[in-house]
């Protein structure tokens, strides 16, 4: 308790800000061993992948037509190669970064772009609510993994076409969950005597609603990183994502599935991957969900 | 006031100490309410031609069961939500013409029953009470002084409080951050909408005195509403009894409290519990539950629970009638002179 009040005391308490609410989070999130297990992995995987070239790999395009196939644990080939030959760690951990770029970057642009959506539809209510959610629901009427193929066929293959389909899928749904809680937030006390102190509609979305809103949707999105990996690597599989020879989790999976009977090891590590990243977003969103509930 | 620099000028008195502060004329809000499939729209007669005035710097109080009104005439007052008909006149100017919505926001605010929902978990105290006062351009530091300041004048430490968040203190102590809220915009007007209602007994007493000494150093006019008769009559000049959207009763405290006109008063002060022993009663006073506010009981809404209703009252609505010159009124056929119920004052003793 003294701490507390020594804490306010200071000048910098009172500034706007992180501290506080976050800052309880982030302590909570940070005793919760899954989470901090789970943030440790994706960490690592992720900065790997970032500083892929400066980690003294074989390079991940460079193949051998006398060394394909090799199993985990050969000399020079830790986790074996591929089927033209290929370092499969160097390419594992190439493949990370667009891997996790097609994870991490539609669900960010949905996020915005849903939040935006939600909480204009959820605090106007009304003619734009229904003209907003019902042009959502147009898109929940297509399963996501057809939706995220028919978009990228209609764009063509490629990366930006698939993280532009990937995004499109996303957004009807953050949307829904961003309208809401911010219809929940609405009919709070606080909202109207903010109304009764003059404030406009924006002000009160920027200052009472927004910060209100954003945890339960911020918890929506990291689930979907994973659903996101999943869909690229899909897309990637198909054809309609990246193209080889980049490395790419979804399409080494493709690639090496003709030596799952001959090497079922190697084939599965792609796959492995995408599991462990995805499962580990999965518990980093359960455990920041159960952080977030302070009260209420 | 130590720092006059920071601070809103409120809105100028206008008419003078004769002029109310509030006027209001046939306020009514109706919700429709959707019925089954293909039957009939109902209404809810939320608040149904309401009249009444306030005076500057008096303290008037609105009773009533719960579902009677009282918390949706507040919402129609503080303009949160539409009505449908009627008149608001703030210090005798219409709002929205002779005054702009946004002025009168300032001249008019409001504490909320609840607490804890009435302020923003994401914000400090200090923030929620500087948010009014800036959006009416008070600069950022001007405004947490301001703040600081107020949360002084209802009673917490601002080193210690203006740097917490809202469930890091207790209910009485959000209560008195809510006041403070309301006041960061100098309002001559401020309607306590059970705002004492959820609080401890003795916290309450706090909250309450709070109230009477913020009254006399700002010079505020309060609406008080509350279904705690008690609390009423402590803080009120003037009392509103609210029936199913309509004001069955109004009059100077002592009047209403002595010489109750409506059987729905009568019975409302016969259920409060009282400490006298020759006083208990074991007999409920009044039975049931008031009717549903959808198409509520014709003519005299109480004539349904009333032990006198007579058939005058379900035909006839009464009209609200003087009973003496205190400004004593109340609806009822037996309070109306020649009304045509047989305890009507100047009617025929009843035969027999």
């Amino acid at each position: 308790m003294s701490s507390v009040v020594s804490e306010i005391g200071s000048p910098s308490a009172a500034g706007e800000g992180a501290r506080g609410y976050w800052s309880t989070v982030a302590r909570r999130l940070s005793r919760d061993p899954v989470s901090v297990i789970c943030a440790v992995i994706l960490l690592a995987i992720l900065l790997s992948a970032i500083f892929a070239p400066w980690l003294g790999l074989a390079d991940p395009y460079q193949g051998s037509m006398i060394r394909r196939l090799k199993p985990v644990g050969t000399p020079h080939y830790p986790l074996g190669s591929d089927e033209l030959g290929r370092d499969m760690l160097a390419r594992l951990i190439y493949g990370g970064r667009l891997s996790l770029l097609t994870g991490i970057l539609p669900v960010c642009l949905a996020f915005a772009a849903g939040t935006s959506l939600g909480i204009l539809a959820g605090y106007a209510g009304g003619k734009v609510n229904t003209a907003v959610m019902r042009t959502v629901d147009v898109f929940y009427a297509f399963p996501s993994v057809l939706l995220a193929i028919a978009i990228s066929g209609a764009l063509g293959a490629g990366i930006v076409n698939s993280i532009a389909s990937l995004t499109i899928v996303f957004i009807p749904q953050i949307t829904r969950v961003a309208e809401s809680v911010t219809i929940a937030v609405r009919g709070r006390d606080y909202v109207d005597a903010a109304r009764a102190s003059g404030a406009g509609p924006l002000t009160i979305m920027r200052v009472h609603v927004l910060g209100n809103v954003l945890g339960p949707i911020f918890v929506y999105a990291t689930g979907l990183i994973s659903v996101s990996m999943i869909l690229a690597s899909g897309l990637s599989f198909l054809g309609l994502g990246t193209r080889p020879p980049e490395p790419e989790w979804g399409l080494m999976l493709n690639t090496l599935r003709t030596a799952i009977y001959t090497n079922p090891v190697v084939a599965a590590l792609p796959g492995a991957m995408i599991f462990a990243v995805s499962i580990c977003f999965n518990l980093l969103s359960d455990g920041l969900r159960s952080a977030m509930d302070i009260r209420e | 006031m130590a720092t006059e620099t920071g601070q809103l000028a409120p809105i100028a008195d206008r008419g003078g100490a004769a002029q109310p502060l509030l006027t209001v004329r046939g306020l009514t809000k109706h919700f429709p309410v959707r019925g089954g499939f293909l039957s009939r729209r109902k209404t809810v007669r939320a608040v149904d031609g309401v009249s009444f005035v306030v005076a500057k710097g008096e303290t008037v109080g609105i009773v009533g069961e719960s579902g009677c009104g009282k918390s949706t005439t507040a919402r129609l007052l503080m303009h949160l939500m539409n009505r449908d008909s009627g008149d608001i006149l703030y210090d005798g100017m219409t709002v929205g013409s002779e005054l702009a919505l946004v002025d009168l926001r300032r001249g008019m605010q409001m504490v909320f029953q609840d607490s804890y929902a009435s302020l923003n978990p994401r914000l400090t105290l200090e923030q929620s009470i500087a948010f009014g006062p800036k959006v009416h351009g008070l600069g950022e530091k001007p405004a947490r002084a301001l703040a600081r300041e107020l949360l002084g004048k209802v009673g917490l430490r601002p080193d210690i409080f203006a740097g917490r968040y809202p469930h890091e203190i207790s209910g009485g102590q959000r209560q008195r951050v809510n006041i403070a809220r309301a006041l960061a915009l100098s309002p001559r007007l401020v309607i306590l909408d059970e705002a004492v209602s959820a609080l401890d007994k003795s916290v309450e007493a706090q909250v309450l005195n709070l109230l009477a000494e913020l009254r006399r150093e700002f010079g505020l006019t309060y609406i008080f509403i509350s279904h705690d008769l008690d609390v009423v009559r402590y803080i009120s000049d003037r009392v509103l009894v609210m029936y199913l959207g309509e004001i069955v009763e109004l009059g100077p405290v002592d009047a209403l409290w002595d010489r109750p006109a409506h059987p729905y008063t009568r019975a409302l002060l016969d259920a409060m519990p009282s400490t006298d022993p020759d006083r208990r009663t074991a007999a409920a006073p009044l039975a049931g539950d008031p009717p549903s506010p959808i198409d509520p009981p014709s003519a005299c809404r109480f004539h349904t629970r009333c032990p006198f209703a007579e058939a005058i009252c379900s035909t006839v609505a009464p009209e609200l009638s003087q009973l003496d010159s205190s400004g004593h009124q109340a609806a009822c056929h037996m309070a109306t002179p020649r009304s045509g119920h047989s305890r009507a004052p100047g009617a025929p003793p009843p035969a027999g």
